[in-house]
């Protein structure tokens, strides 16, 4: 059980890096808000894998802040990219 | 019937798995990015959710299960505010253009 | 196996790392940094290091990335500037080679080390009942190396002092941060109403399970400042002016709260910082209990930044 958990677990953050591979490229705003959502759940999937597999069970916990410190800097992340693609096109149409 | 368990756990897990690849295959292959926004959101949060699913049958005691499903939710909640935010980001993004 | 994710994992890592550094998108490379310290959750879980995972998804990933986030979006202004700056082919030919050199040289240290390496657990272990904690984590900062504690905890307000220094003259005292515009039906603003009650359960729920599992004031504090950053992010609350008496207070109240307690340590146990027997538990949550809600204010005012608006009458 625990050699699939961790098969799991690497799986997901295999998913996770392919994923990040083309948001990374992509480099527009959406895209780079995109990414840390996709860490944010890609994240807590592999690292609660984790902490089933190695047994222990405070890893439970870590996941909890995670999903909410993700969640506080997918917002930040969107408000601050946000802002700022703002900007670029009033600059753009004041042009 | 703790193979039983097993069994389910492992299955959910695998499922969870495979939904985890499918939201990275439509986020590599669709072509806009309300559409890769789209899968990233549904099909990751799904892939999740079955994760949680299987390793709550595995769990040791039942703060461990509340607290599971509370990643869960709270991961749900958050993915669905931010990502209509990044919509209305990329909708406003093309409308100015 | 676990090699095999190991591997791949310090792999990803290194990979991760190239990337941020090469890139020129800012926002690229904070996404980077964010990735980095989740990986890095993942690679001291595999360490067994699960405080110190708390404290990297907490700190590494999430503060510290918003941090960036911050200062990214303020440097967009000045990327005119930034681009001039950018050093010669030599400086940078010279920085890779003494990285290089600095991260080989840890590495053969690593190696070397005896096997098994020199470590103090066994005397942690043998005197941990002492301390009527049941996390020997805890047991260290807040017992067998408190001093190092009250350390940080000072060293930080120095950082915000540090920051503060930076606001314009005429700002002194104000606000920090500029006014959100936010609608106040809007999602963001929802979010940061449903979000922060939950958030400050299981803020304090990680405070307070840090004594016999891994948790503590630190990720705990981290956590209630994330939420009070979203609520004001969202517009719901403003920055409070710096010169307020209660922020002042509430800053330096932990501190002393723990300079106090060493002291009386002094009459009690005969060393600064000393516990009586029997008495160790009760002065050790007394001290985290002062220092939770000041290192809250201090990390928030520390990604708040420097005051930007007016000067309060």
């Amino acid at each position: 059980m625990a050699e699939f958990l961790l098969m799991a677990a690497g799986f997901v953050l295999a998913m996770v890096a392919l994923g990040l591979v083309r948001i990374l490229r992509g480099a527009s705003a959406a895209d780079s808000m995109m990414a840390v959502q996709l860490f944010g759940t890609g994240g807590i999937a592999a690292l609660l894998l984790l902490g089933a597999a190695t047994g222990e069970a405070a890893v439970i916990d870590v996941a909890l802040t995670l999903a909410l410190l993700a969640a506080f800097a997918s917002f930040a992340f969107v408000k601050a990219a946000g802002d700022a693609a703002g900007q670029d096109a009033k600059v753009k149409s004041d042009t | 019937m703790s193979t039983l368990i097993d069994v389910l756990a492992l299955a959910a897990i695998a499922a969870g798995s495979f939904f985890f690849l499918a939201g990275t295959v439509g986020l590599l292959r669709f072509p806009d990015t309300l559409t890769r926004l789209h899968a990233l959101t549904k099909a990751d949060n799904l892939g999740l959710g079955l994760i949680v699913f299987g390793l709550l049958l595995q769990v040791d005691s039942v703060l461990a299960g509340l607290k599971l499903l509370c990643i869960w939710l709270l991961v749900l909640l958050s993915g669905a505010c931010v990502s209509q935010l990044i919509a209305l980001n990329t909708r406003r993004g093309d409308v100015r253009r | 196996m676990t090699d095999v994710f190991n591997i791949g994992l310090a792999l990803l890592l290194l990979g991760l790392a190239a990337w941020t550094i090469v890139t020129r998108e800012l926002f690229v490379a904070v996404v980077g940094f964010i990735a980095y310290g989740l990986l890095s959750t993942l690679v001291w879980v595999q360490l067994h290091g699960i405080d110190v995972a708390l404290t990297e998804a907490a700190i590494g990933g999430g503060l510290t990335g918003v941090l960036l986030i911050g200062a990214a979006g303020r440097l967009r202004n000045s990327a005119v500037a930034l681009n001039l700056e950018v050093p010669s082919m030599q400086v940078r030919w010279l920085a890779g080679v003494v990285s290089a050199a600095v991260s080989i040289a840890l590495g053969v240290c690593v190696l070397a080390l005896p096997d098994p390496a020199p470590t103090l657990a066994h005397e942690v272990a043998a005197n941990i009942a002492d301390t009527g904690v049941g996390n020997p984590i805890t047991a260290v900062l807040l017992a067998f190396r408190s001093m190092d504690t009250l350390l940080e905890a000072i060293v930080l307000l120095f950082a915000l002092l540090g920051v503060w220094s930076l606001a314009p003259d005429q700002s002194w005292g104000g606000r920090p941060g500029l006014r959100q515009q936010v609608d106040p039906n809007g999602i963001l603003a929802y979010a940061a109403r449903v979000l922060p009650p939950l958030g400050i359960i299981v803020g304090t729920y990680i405070f307070w399970v840090g004594a016999d599992h891994p948790g503590g004031k630190f990720q705990g504090a981290t956590i209630l400042a994330a939420m009070w950053l979203l609520v004001m992010m969202a517009g719901l609350a403003d920055a409070p002016p710096i010169s307020r008496t209660w922020l002042r207070l509430g800053l330096v109240a932990g501190p002393l709260v723990f300079i106090a307690i060493g002291l009386l340590g002094l009459y009690t146990a005969g060393d600064f910082l000393g516990y009586p027997p029997g008495f160790a538990k009760p002065l050790i949550v007394a001290i985290e209990l002062a220092l939770l809600p000041s290192l809250t204010l201090v990390l928030g005012l520390l990604l708040l930044g420097a005051p930007q608006r007016g000067t309060p009458p």
